[in-house]
């Protein structure tokens, strides 16, 4: 018998998933466990498998539109199965809903247009602004917008209306300036301008044509956490400049002996891993009743992609040597830029560490990644002169600046923690402590 | 050009007129003895007598239909009421009797009559001296309604209704009586009946005024200037029969038009030159037609109040505003 596949729950903060790409089309045989589709939800592109066997009867989603959870993907069955049935449930259910919409939407337009008819004052008569055309008449700050009734008659003065005809110019392509929207003469007039005149008398630059993107799923995602991180936890920051001249003669020692390459970004990691260890109160989360100080330290790192930004997380920081660390950020990041982490390796995080460094950033501040109580914004090694026994010389800086959320971490305790990262980067040989 | 008093252009037209044709007479409260409640017949009893310049009893009604027995006889007489808010005790001789005697009796009668006075609200006089009833009377066929503004238009205007054969009202503002403006010198300066004049030129909006409100129409123009609107401001002077040419022909310049009228709001000169454009120059209009009149509300004495229900610069200003889309 004929079946829905339905849009899975992938993670659990999804609503909905868009077809990144069908791996079958309608007549392929499948069996089950095969992957039908992937699907990119709010954190990562998955795969989905399909249960029964069976043959695709019925593609139902283009690639690159959206699904709610649980909505219909496609259908599966025996060739040949009448899914006339499944097909008029589906298309019921969503014109169902393109009508309630629609009604809505009405129904918005009326309460629009209500209040603006005008009213006859009987005692006051036309004086003080009665007339129905005055009550919004040219109001600053409505935008100028053509509007047309519910049976799409546009409104326009007689003049513009006259005007219009007589130039030939679509009413509908004009936009009104006038009460509700009214076009008047005036718009008519500039709108010669603006398509005829002006366009022949200026120096051809064509111009550009602007595009609208699809917003995807990572972009929701990243714009709704940090809008709420933003806007809910109280934002502070510090910075603090960090001497790396041990710390880049320690990372060229032990790239002599280590097999995978050590980056800055890992010592920087290991540091914070330490400091948070000593500083239990950053590395904690606001649960609104209580404040959460977490057992482990792990550190989520912040990776740029082409679509976005996703934040790996490497688990146990405090535990794991720098080789570790270093190897396990790398596959972590490889797997973020093809789109491939799951959801779990990204979940979990007590702290963030964001770095601009490589591409010469001298300092900068990040927004907190929730539930996190802060953020480490690290800048670029700087070639500073600074003056050493009374003598300028040469040395090697770095800016870190530290986004804590107030409600969990004051200024004096943020400061001891950057402090404490300091000490490390500047002799680490005490993270071997 | 002479510079003469409103009163007195008033009076010139008088005496020059009585003096051409001495079929021309002058009765009402006042008008011989006391040289005219507003001294607008001053030394004309001295130099015209009693049978020209006859003061009459304070009986509206009575001496009204003196005035159109005499008419009816072949007199050209001038009827004064001391305002045209008592005038209304002589309705019945001015729109049963006067405007309609010609038809009735199949054209066979001149009715060569001129009743005159002040109009409208003077100040603190209280609901029953406030009324203007130019509007009123133009709703009736039969006579015409003159409500001039400036020295210069009631003397050309009122030697046309002396000479008119018809019924014709003639109406003055209490309050205009002293105003001065230049008058022409030119002899026997006339202006016919029925021909507004454009008294100021501008390109953004039309105003329609006459009487009294032409004065506050004015004071809103200069303002209006100040802020960059080029009102163009028509007097109809006449306000029956209306010179809706001249005012269709600004609307259709300025594309907007807002009438000032001294009258409540229903059925006046508004409404109706309001009508009269929406008719002929439709496809003319950028914005409706707003109108600034008097509230449907009878004259409050206090002051402030007062102040409050008589129109003004303001709304003036305001409905301009309006009809030019400047919020």
């Amino acid at each position: 018998m004929a079946e829905k596949i339905e849009m899975p729950k992938l993670s659990d903060t999804m609503e909905e998933g868009v077809i990144a790409k069908w791996n079958v089309k309608e007549g392929d045989k499948v069996e089950s466990g095969d992957v039908i589709a992937e699907v990119e939800t709010d954190k990562a592109t998955m795969e989905v498998e399909v249960f029964d066997a069976g043959t695709i009867l019925k593609i139902l989603v283009d690639e690159g539109d959206a699904v709610p959870l649980g909505g219909a993907m496609a259908i599966v069955g025996e060739e040949g199965e009448d899914i006339t049935g499944l097909l008029e449930e589906n298309g019921e259910k969503e014109s169902g809903k393109e009508e309630q919409k629609k009604e809505k939407e009405a129904k918005k337009e009326k309460s629009e247009s209500k209040g603006s008819s005008g009213d006859f004052d009987p005692i006051l008569g036309d004086v003080n602004g009665k007339d129905s055309s005055s009550k919004t008449g040219g109001t600053s700050g409505t935008a100028p917008s053509t509007q047309s009734d519910e049976n799409g008659r546009i409104k326009a003065s007689p003049l513009a209306r006259k005007m219009a005809e007589d130039k030939g110019i679509d009413l509908s392509s004009v936009s009104g300036s006038g009460p509700e929207g009214r076009i008047i003469k005036k718009d008519i007039e500039e709108y010669k301008e603006s398509a005829g005149t002006v366009a022949a008398e200026a120096p051809s630059y064509a111009s550009e044509e602007s595009e609208e993107v699809k917003i995807s799923q990572m972009r929701k995602a990243i714009a709704r956490r940090l809008s709420e991180s933003k806007f809910s936890s109280p934002h502070f920051y510090e910075t603090i400049d960090i001497d790396m001249e041990a710390a880049m003669k320690a990372r060229a020692s032990l790239n002599e002996v280590s097999e995978v390459k050590i980056s800055f970004n890992d010592i920087i990691v290991k540091a914070c891993a330490h400091a948070l260890r000593r500083h239990p109160d950053v590395n904690s989360s606001w649960m609104d009743d209580v404040i959460r100080r977490h057992g482990d330290v792990n550190v989520a790192v912040a990776v740029a992609i082409d679509e976005g930004l996703m934040t790996p997380v490497i688990n146990h920081c405090d535990k794991k040597n720098l080789r570790q660390i270093s190897s396990e950020t790398r596959e972590l990041a490889e797997l973020a830029r093809n789109r491939k982490l799951q959801p779990e390796q990204m979940e979990g995080s007590t702290f963030t560490i964001s770095n601009l460094g490589m591409f010469g950033i001298e300092e900068f501040t990040a927004i907190i990644n929730p539930p996190n109580a802060c953020i480490l914004a690290v800048g670029a090694i700087r070639d500073v002169p600074v003056v050493k026994n009374g003598e300028v010389v040469p040395g090697k800086r770095m800016k870190v600046t530290l986004s804590s959320d107030h409600r969990i971490v004051d200024g004096a305790k943020a400061a001891q923690f950057l402090n404490t990262v300091r000490q490390m980067l500047e002799n680490p040989l005490s993270m071997l402590l | 050009m002479a510079e003469l008093q409103f009163r007195e252009a008033i009076r010139e037209a008088i005496d020059e007129e009585m003096d051409r044709d001495e079929r021309v007479f002058i009765m009402g409260e006042e008008v011989a003895e006391y040289n005219g409640a507003y001294k607008v017949t001053e030394g004309m009893l001295d130099k015209y007598g009693f049978r020209r310049v006859i003061d009459t009893p304070i009986s509206e009604l009575g001496f009204a239909g003196i005035g159109v027995g005499a008419a009816m006889n072949g007199l050209r007489p001038i009827v004064e009421f001391m305002t045209f808010n008592f005038a209304v005790l002589a309705a019945d001789q001015i729109i049963n009797h006067a405007s309609k005697a010609r038809y009735m009796l199949g054209g066979q009668l001149d009715i060569p009559i001129v009743f005159r006075g002040p109009n409208a609200s003077a100040g603190q006089l209280g609901a029953t001296h406030s009324v203007a009833y130019d509007s009123m009377y133009a709703q009736f066929p039969g006579m015409s309604v003159i409500y001039p503004s400036e020295p210069d238009d009631a003397k050309g205007l009122l030697k046309s209704a002396i000479r008119n054969n018809d019924t014709v009202l003639f109406m003055e503002s209490e309050q205009m009586y002293g105003m001065k403006g230049e008058v022409s010198e030119e002899e026997d300066y006339i202006i016919p009946i029925g021909k507004a004049k454009v008294k100021r030129e501008g390109d953004d909006v039309t105003i329609v005024a006459s009487g009294k409100m032409y004065h506050i129409a004015k004071q809103a123009a200069d303002q209006l200037e100040k802020d960059g609107v080029e009102a163009e401001i028509i007097d109809p002077r006449t306000i029956k029969p209306l010179d809706i040419e001249t005012i269709i022909e600004s609307v259709k310049k300025t594309n907007r038009c807002v009438i000032v009228d001294e009258a409540h709001p229903f059925g006046g000169l508004a409404a109706e030159a309001g009508f009269l454009i929406q008719r002929d120059a439709f496809d003319y209009l950028d914005a409706p037609v707003r109108r600034v009149t008097l509230p449907d509300v009878s004259a409050p004495f206090s002051k402030s109040l007062f102040d409050l229900w008589l129109p003004d610069a303001k709304q003036v200003i305001q409905a301009v505003n309006s009809v030019t889309y400047r919020g």
